[in-house]
């Protein structure tokens, strides 16, 4: 198949189509499970780092900070490319996006696991 | 919401860096901006996530044809409404 596009996330839009349904089940369910959590605890500082030292929680928070990373991705390079015709904005717009997409992948890991 | 990430990710890293900045995330969270601001972002996320569970269902075979369509439409928008407006109450009583 003629490689006509670079900028997406994966081999194909099938595949990119996948990452980001695959990855709307877990941001969902952490949102779900996230809120669920804030609106069921008298949240003060125990309970609250409490959850967030639990390596499980840890891993799931990971997860999801990747998962969004993917799902921001396809869903911003879909816009880019719906928006933004002329080819040197629409790069640099995704050229952003990619960057703040792993300053919060590192950010996350930093607060999570503290280094 | 990608842009709001960043004013969540903020409120994580000072919320649990100790005691004092969990208390400086209830201080923030008392002034009006900031309510807004974390309003404005729940309410993108919650419609986002109606939405987005619409079209997981979607995916589904679920709500594909015109009439089934139109319905899950206005369904989307009735429940995003009905959650927005909760969250309103969460964030500003």
């Amino acid at each position: 198949m003629a490689v006509n596009s670079v900028t997406n996330l994966g081999r194909s839009g099938v595949y990119d189509w996948m990452v980001q349904r695959v990855s709307a089940y877990l941001l969902a369910l952490y949102t779900i499970f996230l809120l669920g959590f804030m609106l069921t605890t008298d949240l003060d500082y125990e309970a609250w780092a409490g959850l967030f030292s639990q390596t499980w929680f840890r891993i799931f928070s990971l997860g999801t900070l990747i998962a969004l990373g993917g799902h921001a991705w396809v869903g911003l390079w879909t816009v880019s490319t719906d928006y933004i015709k002329a080819t040197l904005p629409r790069f640099l717009f995704q050229g952003v996006c990619g960057t703040v997409m792993f300053v919060y992948v590192v950010w996350g890991i930093q607060i999570l696991w503290g280094l | 919401m990608f842009v709001g990430v960043a004013f969540l990710l903020y409120g994580l890293d000072l919320s649990l860096s100790g005691e004092e900045g969990f208390a400086r995330v209830n201080e923030l969270l008392d002034s009006f901006l900031a309510k807004l601001i974390i309003w404005g972002i729940l309410s993108a996320l919650l419609y986002h996530l109606v939405a987005g569970i619409k079209h997981l269902l979607m995916d589904m075979g679920i709500g594909e044809e015109l009439k089934s369509g139109r319905l899950a439409a206005k369904l989307t928008i009735v429940i995003s409404v009905i959650l927005i407006v909760l969250a309103g109450v969460w964030v500003w009583q």
